[in-house]
């Protein structure tokens, strides 16, 4: 070790250049998301079907948090208090649930397209979610949805997870075959879900399965906020680790990783995120797939910051696309998870035909 | 040893790393390890032991049980019966992060999943000292260890865009940043070019004349003669011998090990010990 010490060698390296830039790049991208964050919840909050200037929304808020401003009248205050914030909320928890869980499960699979749309768990969950609507079970109250789509996101994440690896890793097609293979039966489940349901239930079903936030109240959000805080506090404790992980299992172990307390960690909390997603949203896919990609694109595979920061973009890319979803064909609205998907699966369309090329075929 | 168990679950509590080994301190032993894979007997009855301040190579045909051996000694391959000490305690009694003070292990094949930075991948080598009181050697080993294997140059480019000689220059790299007294290194020369095997076994050399214990894999002989304290010889899982290569390189044995005739002569000029295969004319 003392040869090691010698300090004739240089103590910085000639070509810093990247992950120092890499750095700088995080801080900037943070500060513009939550840039974006602050300019977007206001402008979200007055477009509408009734429409309210982005200063009397500010005013209404200072009011309300008793910082002054000003009360505006009663119709503007309830659509304002009853309407939007619960859907801008809703948005932003699910949309950094979404995104964060992204994050995770390609840190965990050590695959750049493991997406729990993709592979099968928000389908998992919402079996539990319609399974629940359709018998018309409540006797957890509002969490009802919340605990079974968990219990459901749970089972799926561990059987796709022991399915799809073998040898320490988890190749790409075995990945989207098992996503294809739980999809189908999750799909299956439903479908028999809503043939013994009735037709209200049916209705209700179908709609939430689109995915949107247009039933968004109070009483929901604090229905998400425990999966979602939880999952979304848990996940940054253990960024190093999942960059340790990058290494393979052996490798992260021998730098002291609990690799297998760390996978149990990480499923639970990836299943948690999901289910906070889902249980109120239906399955929106693909922002766990776009967000942590563009990020990683952008300032490096670090999860110290992809971690958070895909919470952080995922939340205000969920806002902005909630907010088109519901005034683009005004005054309808169209599915925010139709919305998602018509973006997103093109991009993944093409990360697929990027990673085969990388990896010269499946085969 | 009760409390192991429990501190396991704890994340507060913090690892202690090891006090520096005296020279001649066994800092890694087995003794009668028998290792099943795949219900095949890999290794038979193997009783080998690391001292600090010597450099160990295991040679020995393919399958003869080398990996085995250094995964057994790096607690990754769980023995069948034996034991296995890593610094005077069955691995199975330390914990991860224990284990990380106080060896680092090269694997055959670096992979990673994500594209990191060459100086990223080797900065996860002092993973195990974060929070610690040597958290501030942090900067000082990456740069030390980069600029030793040489890919200072490349600090900044992506794992994945680097050439196989390079990649295993940057785990190397990763490993001794690590800075631990116990090195475990699994075919370090294979994927380099003769000036970077000289120079990787140059490197170890030093590490284990500083006070560290350092075994490698090797198939080259030569390489074995020229840089290794003791030589194993490994033989369809057992050790077949073991001491300093002058001892144990004799031609009969090695043609008889390796099923091939092999020279054994010492170079013209200098004196030192050659390996070769004895080749017709």
């Amino acid at each position: 070790m003392t040869v090691l010490d010698k300090p004739a060698t240089p103590r910085t390296p000639a070509d810093p250049a990247a992950p120092r830039a890499r750095r700088t790049t995080a801080w900037l991208l943070t500060a513009a998301v939550a840039a974006g964050l602050l300019v977007l919840v206001p402008v979200a909050a007055g477009t509408g079907a009734y429409p309210i200037p982005v200063g009397d929304v500010l005013g209404s808020l200072l009011h309300r948090t008793g910082l002054g401003g000003t009360e505006l009248d009663r119709v503007a205050e309830s659509v304002l208090w009853n309407v939007r914030f619960p859907r801008i909320v809703l948005a932003l928890l699910v949309g950094a649930s979404l995104g964060c869980a992204g994050a995770l499960m390609q840190g965990v699979f050590g695959n750049p397209l493991a997406e729990p749309g993709v592979i099968g768990v928000s389908s998992g969950a919402a079996v539990g979610a319609v399974g629940a609507i359709a018998f018309g079970l409540n006797f957890l109250g509002t969490w009802t949805v919340s605990v079974f789509a968990f219990a459901s996101g749970l089972v799926t994440v561990l059987v796709v997870y022991a399915m799809s690896r073998s040898g320490g890793r988890t190749e790409v097609v075995t990945l989207i075959l098992t996503g294809i293979a739980v999809n189908a039966f999750a799909g299956a489940l439903i479908g028999l879900f809503l043939f013994f349901a009735d037709t209200a239930a049916v209705n209700q079903i179908t709609f939430w399965q689109l995915g949107s936030l247009a039933q968004a109240t109070w009483p929901k959000v604090l229905a998400v906020l425990p999966c979602a805080a939880l999952g979304l506090g848990l996940a940054p404790l253990y960024a190093r680790r999942l960059d340790l992980l990058a290494l393979g299992e052996r490798p992260a172990r021998h730098l002291g990783v609990d690799v297998e307390r760390l996978r149990i960690v990480l499923v639970l909390v990836i299943a948690l995120l999901t289910a906070a997603a889902v249980s109120v949203a239906g399955v929106i896919g693909f922002v766990g797939l776009v967000v942590p990609h563009l990020l990683r694109m952008a300032a490096g595979p670090g999860h110290r910051f992809l971690v958070p920061g895909s919470a952080l973009l995922g939340a205000l890319v969920l806002l902005a696309a909630d907010l088109a979803a519901r005034t683009v064909a005004e005054p309808a609205e169209l599915p925010l998870g139709v919305l998602t998907a018509l973006l997103g699966s093109p991009f993944f369309f093409w990360l697929l035909r990027r990673t085969r090329r990388r990896q010269g075929g499946w085969a | 040893m009760t409390g192991l168990k429990l501190t396991r679950f704890m994340p507060s509590s913090r690892p202690v790393p090891p006090p520096p080994a005296a020279p001649g301190d066994v800092l890694a032993e087995a003794e009668g390890v028998r290792v099943h894979l795949g219900g095949r007997p890999v290794l038979d009855g193997v009783d080998v032991r690391v001292r600090a301040g010597e450099l160990l190579a295991l040679v020995g045909p393919n399958g003869a049980g080398k990996s085995t051996l250094l995964g057994a000694l790096a607690a990754d391959v769980p023995a069948a019966g034996g034991v296995v000490r890593v610094h005077g305690r069955p691995v199975s009694h330390w914990s991860a992060p224990e284990l990380a003070l106080r060896r680092a292990v090269l694997p055959q094949a670096a992979s990673l999943s994500f594209p990191f930075a060459v100086e990223e991948v080797v900065r996860m080598g002092r993973a195990p000292w974060a929070g610690g009181d040597r958290e501030g050697e942090d900067d000082a080993a990456v740069a030390e260890a980069m600029a030793r294997t040489e890919v200072t140059g490349f600090a900044g480019r992506p794992f994945s865009a680097l050439s196989g000689g390079e990649r295993a220059r940057v785990a190397l790299a990763r490993v001794l940043a690590q800075r631990a007294p116990l090195l475990l290194l699994d075919e370090p020369t294979a994927a380099l070019d003769l000036r970077h095997q000289e120079l990787v076994l140059r490197l170890c050399r030093e590490r284990a004349r500083a006070g560290d214990a350092v075994v490698v894999v090797l198939h080259d002989l030569a390489l074995g003669a020229a840089y290794a304290d003791r030589v194993a010889i490994l033989r369809s899982g057992g050790i077949a011998t073991d001491g300093p290569p002058a001892e144990v390189f004799a031609e009969g044995l090695l043609s008889e090990v390796y099923d091939q005739p092999v020279e054994v002569f010492p170079h013209p000029r200098t004196g030192a010990l050659l390996v070769l295969p004895r080749r017709a004319p």
